[in-house]
């Protein structure tokens, strides 16, 4: 992992780095650089995003992530490339680096300097009505088409299936209903509460991203107490989602025993979160500083008791389900994706991990917390199915429980301290020219927020990346030759955000 | 399956039998409540407000644009801004979301939601909604699936969501309303038979929320047709929903 190479800065995660430190490359130069630290030294991309630099350029930022790989930390490596005026285009990476696909189709869109060759330069969030779907020919082939409204309550998209039959040949996913021009408003008025709403299954996650990245850009600290009620509202949220999931895919293979008593036991979680934050999803806990609320001692004891039903009730329908067969003839082998192909496609997170590829962000570019409270990445033995996706979750809602308690065991050695740091007392010098990389590890996945500032300390740009921006294509990969009516399933073991796709 | 049948009977009742008089924990954040008396228009409130759903002389909060963050109350040093956990906030009028000193929860469940006839004898037995989000952050989406799983069970009063707008009596809409989902909203409007009624669920839907200043949003469709019925949170809770949609129609009384 030691090579010198100058042209590429090393950040860790949250650390605040000067913007002008960082290496402007010729762009054939950075792509062969790009082709050589993925392919050969198996970094992955992490950020490719555009910023306008005035007059007419255009300066392309790439980060890759070299995820912890000799037992030490995990490092951002970061350079950039100046895209003069009338410059429109360069040859693409994702030919040679397939993850690539959806960051260059992104810069495109955004910047109109275009890859040349990309195999699949199709709109991203603007003109879904002139989508050019893919097409097959032949006479048995016929398309179903879904969206963008669904039959159910859940945010829009297009599906187009290419299908023989009842077999699912080829299905392309049509995003960017959702678009709200997120990170132009974070620019104008960044806030916890709009950051909040981006994808609002992730609140605290999203929540925790922004103010980590704010935190150290201001130089704002924050004490121990308010850091582990943070990270104990982020394992509510991965097991309460986690397990409303678990109903979700009961639900779609119509076992509506585990619909029930999952959707019940998620109530429990959520309401627990209630109590500590006045909503049901955690909105208004985190805030700069530190938290808004405390968590006293009769609240801590009440929500380890609820926890511990929470337990015991998961385990005994997981436990029941994965008896049956029933049950199992739908979830083995239905939507699988090997590693290899999970690997190419640069799948992260909770999607990554069922297929065997081990990212996980909390372990990957470790808080101090993660080390302190001996936590320790679970090797989970996935074969990438709906199977793996479905104990995966309950592994994780048990890990995130067990999680919890040690938190709350360590939260009373901080009793007396604040919650809140105040945020008023803010340092604009210290954000001057500043250049972060903030990485949270949601239920999803890893969330990515990059944030740059001006001389004067003010946001020039923030990008967010959201584990659905990878793993879409993911489930595009899944449902191949399965049945079409297996597609739900599919797709609830994934659980995708649109919303945090389309920003 | 006998180990299912264990799992039914460890899981007992679960539904809340009284959806309208269900307590609800303290530290929910709803009905605000105002004292105009103890404000020194120090603004910080203003400050923090992500949306500028407040109004100070006279002290005011607008719930149609209030994310109910409780920033405003986190900063307010006199005890002028409070939030109740009355969770009845549904109202036929955009007007009366403006909440004001005056306003106690007797006055606005009294006032908030006018019963139209027409409405009561249409859907009072049964009503079917087919959901839109245009935009939706995925928080009122859950929350909307929530109200039929087993604790609030919505269906038990014939209220239910539809997969198909050509089985609905009105639309439910969330999110602020983004450009690429205005003709598709308008759309499945179209595609509604009439009477319909159109609810508007969650602040982004009734104001544009913390998306209110984006240029991705055409939230035209609403100046276009009426609107029956403003549910505001961020997100809205399934109480609050189910109660809204039960005052409305009075299906109970």
């Amino acid at each position: 992992m030691n090579w010198d190479n100058t042209n590429w800065l090393r950040v860790k995660n949250c650390e605040k780095v000067n913007l002008n430190d960082i290496q402007a490359l010729d762009i054939d130069d950075l792509r062969c650089e790009i082709i050589s630290m993925c392919n050969v030294k198996g970094l992955r991309p992490v950020g490719f995003f555009g910023k306008d630099w005035g007059m007419g350029q255009v300066k392309l930022f790439v980060i890759l992530g070299d995820d912890n790989k000799n037992n030490s930390d995990g490092e951002f490596y970061v350079t950039s490339s100046l895209f003069k005026a009338g410059i429109k285009s360069y040859e693409c990476i994702t030919n040679e680096v397939p993850s690539f696909y959806n960051f260059e189709r992104e810069f495109f869109e955004e910047f109109k300097i275009k890859p040349l060759n990309h195999p699949w330069l199709k709109p991203l969030r603007q003109n879904q009505k002139d989508y050019p779907f893919f097409k097959m020919e032949g006479e048995d082939i016929h398309e179903v088409a879904v969206g963008p409204i669904h039959a159910g309550i859940i945010e829009p998209g297009h599906f187009r299936f290419m299908c023989n039959g009842e077999n699912v040949y080829h299905l392309e996913i049509a995003l960017g209903y959702q678009h709200k021009g997120v990170e132009k408003l974070m620019v104008k008025a960044p806030s916890n509460q709009l950051i909040e709403s981006v994808a609002g299954d992730s609140v605290i996650a999203y929540s925790l991203a922004y103010s980590n990245l704010m935190e150290s850009m201001k130089g704002i600290s924050v004490s121990n107490k308010a850091q582990l009620i943070r990270l104990l509202a982020l394992e509510m949220e991965r097991a309460a989602i986690h397990i409303g999931d678990l109903g979700a895919i009961s639900g779609d293979i119509a076992y509506l025993m585990g619909a029930s008593v999952f959707g019940a036991t998620r109530t429990l979680v959520i309401n627990t979160m209630l109590e500590f934050s006045g909503s049901r999803f955690g909105r208004g806990l985190i805030t700069l500083g530190g938290v808004n609320f405390d968590i006293d001692e009769a609240k801590a004891q009440r929500a380890l008791n609820t926890l511990d039903k929470v337990e015991i009730d998961v385990s005994r329908m997981v436990k029941t389900m994965l008896k049956n067969s029933t049950v199992m003839s739908r979830l083995e082998k239905t939507g699988t994706i090997s590693k290899e192909r999970a690997q190419e496609s640069g799948l992260v997170g909770m999607a990554a991990r069922a297929s065997g590829v081990n990212l996980d962000t909390r372990f990957d570019y470790p808080n101090k917390w993660i080390k302190e409270l001996g936590l320790k990445k679970c090797n989970f033995e996935g074969t990438g199915d709906v199977n793996s996706r479905f104990r995966l979750r309950y592994e994780e809602i048990i890990q995130s429980i067990s999680t919890i308690r040690k938190i709350f065991e360590k939260l009373k050695s901080f009793k007396n301290e604040p919650v809140n740091s105040g945020y008023e007392v803010l340092n604009k010098e210290n954000s001057k020219d500043a250049f972060i990389i903030s990485a949270t590890e949601g239920w999803r996945g890893e969330i990515i927020h990059i944030a740059l500032s001006d001389n004067k300390g003010n946001l020039t740009r923030y990008k967010i990346k959201d584990p659905s921006f990878n793993n879409w294509y993911g489930l595009a990969l899944a449902v191949r030759n399965n049945g079409v009516s297996d597609f739900p399933l599919c797709n609830k073991s994934f659980n995708l955000s649109y919303s945090g796709f389309d920003l | 399956m006998f180990d299912t049948l264990k799992s039914r009977i460890f899981q007992g009742e679960q539904f809340i039998k009284d959806i309208q008089n269900a307590p609800m924990r303290e530290q929910f954040r709803g009905l605000p409540v105002l004292k105009s008396t103890n404000c020194d228009s120090c603004k910080k409130c203003l400050d923090v407000c992500p949306t500028g759903a407040l109004n100070i002389n006279p002290l005011s909060i607008d719930m149609g644009k209030c994310t109910f963050c409780g920033m405003c109350r986190n900063v307010c040093d006199r005890n002028a801004i409070n939030f109740s956990n009355f969770y009845k906030l549904a109202s036929t009028s955009k007007e009366n979301l403006i909440i004001n000193d005056r306003t106690t929860k007797e006055i606005f469940y009294k006032t908030a939601i006018e019963v139209r006839k027409e409405i009561t004898s249409m859907f009072s037995k049964s009503l079917k909604l087919r959901q839109v989000s245009a935009g939706g952050c995925n928080g009122c989406e859950m929350e909307l699936n929530a109200t039929s799983n087993v604790n609030f069970d919505m269906g038990r009063f014939g209220i239910d969501f539809v997969a198909s707008p050509r089985h609905a009596d009105g639309i439910v809409i969330t999110g602020p309303i983004t450009k690429n989902m205005a003709y598709a909203l308008e759309d499945c409007y179209k595609a509604t038979p009439d009477p319909k009624i159109v609810i508007l669920c969650g602040t982004c839907a009734i104001s544009g929320g913390v998306y209110q200043n984006s240029d991705e949003t055409d939230r035209n469709f609403l100046g276009k047709y009426k609107i029956d019925l403003y549910i505001p949170g961020c997100p809205v809770h399934p109480l609050t929903f189910i109660n809204g949609i039960l005052d409305f129609i009075k299906s109970l009384k």
